[in-house]
């Protein structure tokens, strides 16, 4: 008989084995996912993991790599600092809208004047933006003890109608012939978010994100801020006692969360997307839950799952064409792999015993 | 008076929690202020509305004259009034995490663990061995999580770490709860030593014969108020029933 035991303390070499594992584990189901569906499995796997890094066409899909995963893992770095605290913003994908809308604004508000000013100013008002929207679950919870989990989810919607409003309206394309969408950016040199090295994907915004993992990692590994983030999350009677105020917690984590994802909102709509249209948000803002939490809450981890979700991204796509797999099965296999991780997360905590029966 | 609280009154924190009524009480240098009675009656509420956790009216709470009701536990603890409350995992420790943590969890402020807001990680494990070592704490060392502790061991470090800072005024809630009995009596004994050298102790329990040991006076909490405090040198076991009874002033029938 199995039974499960818990272990004194948690077991550090699960704490680091278990993400891996979940990825073969995945690897495994998914591959049997596959061959249900009438596809060759080893090549179905090949396409997602191996041939957008070291394929043919690698050298188109390897930048994307770094396009795809930059937005993730900068709201993931901003959502895992609030998770680890105990306080769930889900509306990380609102707070990545309107944080393309205030950058885009400054742009387009300032077309066509060519300076170096430009950029930095749409950098601040990304980020102001994406904190703006965030207050709002921040402040309603403080004051009226409101959910943070609604408001902000609530807040996407609210967000997704902004950005039609803004596509069609305000910011619409006045030499656009009618169509709906702001101007390219693209086009708009001091607002376009380049390659800071041409053709390699490293645009300002995988620079954030890289920033960001450290500043991350040395806030929670060194800073008393981290420390007091991580205490209110494990035991928040003991945090009180430690002189933590919850309410500055709350306004700081999901501040420095929806910084974040505004931020990679504005560094979005200024390069890779290149304009505001109403189809503009594409669910980073959703799929970082995952890269947080694929991550261990840890900023490098957080790295490195943002990266491999990017791939499964790519190579879902990848699939999708050449193996004609269906969009939903490169979703399903994304959430397994979520799955799989919460489940052997267990063996962090627990042990299993092979449990004999004794004779009475 | 080292620790002064005037008519402190306060609603409860919770559905589950106790109204603090007018309670009253002062406290000497190098004394020991035993507060018995039953579980629920107040306890975890006067250490809360002591520790900083909850504040009160400024004038409420003195510590040495000055009025710190509205400070928080790090700027009480920076003018010296310490507490280790009750419940040892989760709200004295945090469970998951290491002893070094734990040690920086309330003694970041006095012993000078921070520097600029970053934590001096080996100034923090230097003062977490220092606690393991002078309060005998059985532990492979100072990276182990609290909850492998046992409840002897732990109490040990949570009472230690605060006894080590210095304190001028100590509030402990249940000292020895659960404890084995070598652990107890080491734990009485250091909170005797500190009375001697001079700092304020309020002692909270349920154990009445501990707080006949090592206490000077003693008083008595029942719904939320306070019995004025007597010495517990000229206390009868029937005038403690009555006091923790809420029979406040009666006098035992001379029979």
């Amino acid at each position: 008989m199995l039974r499960l035991e818990k272990r004194p303390q948690p077991s550090r070499l699960w704490t680091y084995a278990t993400p891996p594992l979940a990825v073969v584990i995945t690897m495994i189901a998914g591959a049997a996912l596959f061959a249900a569906l009438g596809k060759d499995p080893v090549e179905a796997i090949a396409t997602i993991f191996w041939k957008p890094l070291f394929g043919e066409f690698s050298f188109y899909y390897r930048p994307q790599l770094l396009i795809k995963a930059a937005p993730l893992i900068l709201i993931a770095i901003g959502l895992s600092l609030g998770f680890r605290a105990g306080i769930w913003n889900i509306g990380a994908e609102g707070q990545y809208i309107i944080g393309a809308l205030a950058g885009a604004g400054v742009a387009l508000a300032l077309y066509p004047l060519e300076s170096r000013i430009v950029f930095p100013l749409m950098v601040i008002a990304g980020a102001l933006g994406g904190w703006a929207w965030a207050m709002i679950p921040a402040l309603l919870k403080v004051r009226f003890g409101t959910n943070e989990i609604l408001v902000s989810l609530m807040l996407v919607y609210v967000a997704e109608q902004l950005l039609a409003a803004m596509a069609l309206g305000l910011m619409k394309n006045p030499e656009g012939r009618g169509f709906p969408g702001s101007r390219n950016l693209r086009e708009y040199d001091s607002a376009h978010n380049a390659d800071i090295i041409a053709g390699t994907g490293m645009h300002w915004g995988v620079a954030a994100a890289v920033i960001a993992v450290i500043a991350a990692y040395i806030l929670l590994s060194r800073h008393s801020l981290g420390f007091h983030i991580r205490l209110a999350g494990q035991a928040p009677r003991a945090a009180r006692f430690a002189g933590v105020r919850p309410g500055r917690l709350v306004i700081f984590c999901l501040g420095v969360a929806g910084a974040l994802a505004g931020l990679a909102g504005m560094f979005e709509v200024a390069g890779p997307a290149g304009q505001i249209s109403i189809d503009f948000n594409v669910g980073y803002g959703f799929t970082a839950i995952i890269v947080a939490f694929l991550g261990r809450l840890h900023p490098v981890g957080i790295g490195l799952a943002g990266l491999l979700m990017a791939l499964t991204y790519i190579g879902g796509e990848m699939a999708q064409s050449t193996l004609g797999l269906p969009a939903a099965a490169i979703q399903l296999f994304q959430g397994m792999l979520l799955f799989f991780l919460l489940a052997v997360d267990l063996l962090t905590n627990y042990r299993i015993r092979l449990h004999k029966r004794e004779a009475v | 008076m080292a620790l002064e609280v005037a008519a402190l009154s306060l609603p409860a924190p919770s559905a589950f929690g106790c109204v603090l009524r007018d309670v009253t009480f002062t406290l000497r240098q190098g004394e020991i202020l035993g507060i018995g009675g039953v579980a629920g009656n107040g306890q975890d509420e006067v250490l809360a509305a002591l520790s900083g956790e909850r504040l009160t009216d400024p004038e409420r709470v003195r510590l040495d004259g000055r009025a710190i009701g509205r400070l928080g536990p790090n700027a009480r603890r920076a003018l010296g009034l310490l507490a280790a409350p009750e419940e040892r995992l989760g709200h004295a420790a945090a469970p998951d995490m290491s002893l070094t943590e734990n040690a920086v969890l309330s003694a970041a402020t006095r012993e000078g663990l921070t520097r600029h807001g970053f934590i001096r990680w080996g100034a923090a494990r230097a003062f977490a061995s220092r606690v393991i070592a002078a309060f005998d704490v059985r532990t492979p060392g100072p990276e182990t999580a609290a909850r492998a502790l046992s409840g002897g061991n732990l109490q040990k470090f949570v009472i230690g770490r605060e006894v080590l800072q210095r304190p001028r005024v100590l509030v402990v809630n249940q000292p020895t709860w659960g404890v084995d009995a070598a652990a107890a009596a080491a734990i009485r004994q250091a909170l005797l030593d500190l009375a001697a050298d001079g700092a304020a102790i309020l002692c909270i329990s349920q154990d009445l014969d501990e707080l006949m040991e090592i206490a000077d006076r003693f008083a008595a909490l029942n719904e939320g108020r306070l019995s004025e405090a007597r010495p517990t040198a000229s206390l009868s076991l029937d005038e403690i029933g009555l006091m923790m009874g809420g029979a406040h002033g009666m006098e035992v029938a001379h029979v």
